[in-house]
């Protein structure tokens, strides 16, 4: 399975160089890589559906981590959508591109590391596997809703798409980190089994609670459930192929995924299923509604994801057994319905200019082939038979009428309404686009095969799945296994089926359906908007990222102010105040302190202590620069006093190049510090905070000492295993062999602050070194301003 | 320490004189250039910026320095030394080329600072990751004999060629900061009308 994943990742790295040899060639390599991962998964159906497939792949075994796949019967139902859905959309979008457009290499690439990020994550066993995949997922949503960057419009949708979901994400990680501390492990089959038995961190129920809470943050985030909704309907800047994707078939269903992932686990934990069910509900509802405000049909479509994923999250947050299989049923039909209805809005768009409502006029007598696709998928929609829509929605109302109590009776109700809403603003979609509303019939192009194949494939897809009813059952049984029917012997033998008779659930249908024709009908819902304009999400959004710069720059403003005493002062007061207090607390003085141990340390002493006073006197920066090179060379001469010459070495040098960096740079800086008759009101807190830092660093070097009585424990397999490693320098082996990571680290702590200092001082100038074609001599060009650099600087 | 330094140096603009010419680039040779490019580089500044005394033992002291800096490198897993030491060994020898005179200390070698600092941290890490290959863990260590006939064997540790990507990086390191610090603040000075030969302390002359 890793392989398979390891395929995209590859694949995705050779499709740029494939694109500028031929763009439909590329979406076509990465079109036939989806199908071929879609047969693989069907391949492995029994398999799957009974104890999964497994492969584990150890990462860092001292660290718990490992990759560890599994493809079930959940993984198996994403597959279809993140692979077969993504591979018709590969086709759609090798015609939506065209072969020529600029975005096309980037955006085929992206599409297939895309899908390969998304199979790992459906694939994940392990939370910290599912984690990183996780933030995969987010990275390359990112850059494929931001493109080139070159409209304002796609960064910022962009932007706020990866700051909503990525901090969710790392709200999720630390609930990952919590829970895989409270449960010993972070494989997620050991953790239900856990959870089942009763035995996960008992007495600690606050600490689950937080848990918990942190990982729904994540998946709310992600799954754009309210109050986080507003990315997705913003993301649709994005071209419609990946609008398509990632939020018709794979992305916003990760949360819904991770939720199914771990409800059979959890679902009986009120902090779990509580905050799931009722932020659910209120964004089926509040989607729904939003919905039948917009007038892009994106738009329109955006906001019916956002109801559709509340939807979903109701019926898998509650955890029992019949809302599992409507779960499932409802995450297909959604994906086999969505994305044709996108991929139709895309066809819209390229054959009309326009994909307002208002604007397009007369589409449905004209092109009759669209309007037919977008109705058959639109009934699925709406949950009308015999779709697979219908047999999820069916069984939804089923699952809540049999639950009965008053979860049961308030979560139905909510759906019902929820289901209206949805009826209606499918009306309006199909109204929207195919009636005849104004003189001006709009569009007229007909649509590429290209365009409208994959959607028609996808939407026979959905109505095939609907009249394989018992397929579906199959998986989504083997899904709900370990959920319980919650006592209900009617639950217990509930299955999926286009037709169960007329009854309450049939009732319910006919209820939304027909309620939801008439409020698109009856207009309420446009003078409700005006009168009752509902309260913004996005704004509460702007609001917080204003407040967050508003607060860096007030923080900043007070901070940064370029006064070198502020900021050492700054430093210091936080070393006195944390160290310095722990020192106070729990520190203890030794008490055989030896004044020295050989008599040379006494004058190298002294010549250190010397030099640290005067420059206190010092006034001019060049003495104090060198007062401060005779304390460092005093102190490598006391290293060499107690026999480390390495370490000297190392001291000397690092002074003597510290010394030279420090007189390049005063050559810029007045030779004198600031008037020596400074007001004692400015040189008290300096003195007061010098003192209080020096002292704590005497104390800190004294007192820890003291805390050590033998060598350390880890010295003797060092001292132990120099020879071994070819070195008689016990140093030098430490440095790059026992402790060589340290090293790498270190260096690279080097590198990055050279190439600040670098990046600092020459930013504005460089050499620009041409050779003149006349007169056969090298130019140099030096610094800012040369026309270059501007153009540059500027783009 | 006096009030008179303050005032002076407060008072002190540009200087009257103009920032000296430097030689065009590839020009005529001058009479006392060595004939080896890599001993001094071409353009040390004309007249009052240049001390003999300090560009000749410059001259004999750099190569000298190198050799002793790559010693110290090798050196290092039996005594004082290694990678880190023999690198700002060497990275101090460029600073005397650069007090010395030239503007860019590292130019003659043709190659930029950050590309020296980038390959030693590149050899660093695949020496790393090098084990991993054979199906050791990261950053295992080896030893190779390598026997030379009638000098006898040398032990080679593999873990020493970690050392010379710390070497190469911090020879890289400090490259950039006389590039940065030396060079660039020099240009700076100039360019802001103030005549500051290489080396010198502002303020302290």
């Amino acid at each position: 399975m890793l392989a398979v994943v390891a395929a995209h990742l590859g694949l995705a790295l050779c499709l740029p160089a494939l694109a500028r040899y031929d763009r439909r060639l590329a979406f076509g390599a990465g079109a036939a890589l989806l199908a071929a991962t879609l047969v693989w998964a069907l391949t492995q159906w029994s398999e799957a559906l009974g104890p999964g497939v497994t492969e584990v792949v150890a990462w860092a075994p001292e660290l718990g981590l490992s990759l560890s796949l599994r493809m079930d019967a959940l993984a198996l139902a994403m597959i279809v959508l993140v692979s077969g859905v993504g591979a018709l959309i590969m086709v759609y979008a090798a015609w939506y591109f065209g072969p020529r457009s600029r975005d096309a290499p980037r955006s085929a690439a992206l599409l297939v590391t895309f899908a390969g990020t998304m199979l790992g994550l459906v694939l994940a066993d392990d939370l910290l596997t599912l984690y990183v995949f996780w933030e995969l997922t987010s990275l390359a949503s990112f850059l494929l809703v931001g493109q080139g960057g070159r409209y304002r419009e796609n960064r910022r949708a962009a932007v706020q798409a990866l700051v909503v979901t990525v901090s969710g994400g790392l709200a999720m990680l630390l609930g990952i980190v919590l829970l895989g501390g409270l449960s010993g492990t972070y494989a997620i089959p050991e953790i239900t089994a856990a959870a089942h038995a009763g035995t996960l961190a008992p007495d600690r129920p606050l600490a689950l609670a937080a848990a918990l809470g942190l990982i729904l943050l994540g998946a709310l985030t992600k799954s754009a459930q309210v109050p986080f909704h507003p990315w997705l309907p913003y993301a649709m800047a994005a071209p419609t192929p990946i609008s398509a994707y990632l939020h018709a078939a794979s992305m916003v269903k990760a949360g819904v995924v991770l939720v199914a992932r771990l409800g059979p686990a959890f679902a009986a934990f009120g902090v779990w299923w509580v905050p799931v069910t009722v932020l659910g509900c209120v964004t089926m509802v509040l989607g729904g509604w939003r919905a039948l405000r917009q007038t892009d049909l994106k738009r329109l479509l955006a906001f019916g994801t956002v109801s559709q994923l509340g939807f979903l999250m109701v019926l898998f947050g509650t955890g029992s057994r019949v809302a599992a299989l409507a779960g499932i049923a409802m995450l297909l039909a959604h994906g086999l319905f969505k994305a044709p209805l996108f991929m139709v809005v895309g066809a819209i768009d390229k054959a009309c200019g326009t994909r307002d409502l208002r604007e397009l006029c007369g589409l449905g007598r004209r092109r009759r082939g669209l309007a037919v696709l977008s109705t058959l998928a639109a009934l699925s929609m709406a949950g009308l038979p015999p779709m697979l829509g219908f047999v999820g929605k069916e069984a939804a109302y089923e699952a809540f009428l049999l639950e009965g109590g008053v979860r049961g009776g308030l979560v139905l109700a909510v759906l019902v309404g929820g289901s209206l809403l949805t009826a209606a603003y499918t009306a309006r979609f199909l109204w929207g686009a195919f009636s005849t509303k104004g003189s001006q019939p709009t569009g007229g192009d007909p649509v590429p095969p290209g365009l409208s194949g994959p959607a028609w494939l996808c939407a026979l897809a959905g109505l095939a799945a609907g009249f394989a009813a018992p397929t579906v059952q199959e998986l989504a049984a083997a899904y709900a296994r370990p959920l319980p029917a919650l006592g209900d012997p009617g639950a217990a033998q509930y299955t999926l089926a286009l037709w169960h008779g007329v009854g309450p659930a049939l009732l319910l249908s006919v209820v939304a359906v027909a309620g939801g024709l008439l409020l698109h009908r009856s207009g309420i819902p446009g003078s409700l908007h005006v009168r009752f304009p509902a309260p913004s999400a996005q704004r509460g959004y702007e609001a917080v990222v204003t407040g967050l710069e508003r607060t860096a720059i007030a923080v900043t403003g007070r901070l940064q102010i370029g006064s070198l005493p502020v900021y050492l002062g700054c430093i210091l007061a936080v070393l006195v105040a944390l160290p310095g207090t722990m020192l106070l607390v729990g520190g203890a003085m030794p008490g055989n302190q030896q004044l020295f141990h050989s008599v040379m340390q006494v004058p190298v002493g002294l010549m250190v202590v010397v030099a640290a006073l005067a420059l206190t006197r010092a006034r001019r920066r060049f003495t104090a620069v060198l007062l401060v090179g005779a304390v460092g060379y005093g102190i490598g001469g006391l290293f060499v006093i107690d026999g480390a010459p390495d370490l000297a070495l190392a001291q000397f040098l690092v002074e003597t190049l510290t010394l030279v960096a420090f007189v390049f740079v005063l050559r810029r800086l007045p030779a004198h510090f600031a008037e020596p008759d400074a007001g004692r009101r400015v040189r008290a807190p300096k003195v007061v905070t010098a003192a209080c830092g020096g002292l704590l660093v005497a104390g800190m070097a004294v007192v820890l000492s003291g805390a050590r009585t033998l060598p350390p424990s880890t010295t003797a397999p060092f001292v132990a295993n120099a020879p071994e490693a070819g070195a008689t320098n016990l140093i030098s082996a430490i440095l790059v062999d026992f402790r060589a990571l340290d090293t790498i680290g270190e260096i690279t702590v080097l590198l990055i602050c050279a190439a600040g200092t670098a990046g600092l001082v020459l930013a504005t100038r460089y050499d620009r070194r041409t050779d003149d074609a006349r007169t056969g001599e090298t130019v140099v060009n030096s610094g800012a301003g040369v026309p270059e650099h501007e153009k540059e600087v500027l783009g | 320490m006096t009030a008179r330094d303050t005032s002076a140096d407060r008072a002190s603009g540009p200087p009257p004189e103009a920032p000296p010419e430097r030689p065009p680039p590839g020009g005529s040779g001058r009479w006392d250039q060595p004939s080896a490019g890599w001993m001094l580089p071409g353009t040390t500044p004309d007249s009052r910026g240049r001390t003999l005394v300090l560009e000749a033992a410059a001259r004999l002291l750099f190569p000298t320095v190198l050799v002793f800096s790559l010693y110290l490198l090798l050196e290092g897993h039996y005594g004082p030394g290694g990678g880190f030491s023999g690198g700002l060994v060497a990275g101090l020898a460029f600073v005397l080329r650069h007090i010395a005179g030239s503007e860019d200390p590292g130019a003659p070698f043709g190659i930029r600072p950050p590309v020296i600092a980038g390959t030693g941290l590149v050899i660093a890490v695949l020496t790393a990751l090098a084990p991993v290959v054979a199906g050791d863990p990261v950053l295992s260590s080896t030893k190779w004999y390598l026997p030379l006939g009638p000098f006898g064997q040398v032990d080679v540790v593999s873990s020493l060629i970690l050392d010379v990507g710390v070497y190469l990086l911090i020879i890289g390191v400090v490259l950039d900061l006389l590039r940065s610090l030396g060079s660039g603040i020099a240009r700076d000075a100039r360019a802001a009308g103030e005549h500051l030969p290489p080396g010198t302390a502002g303020g302290d002359r």
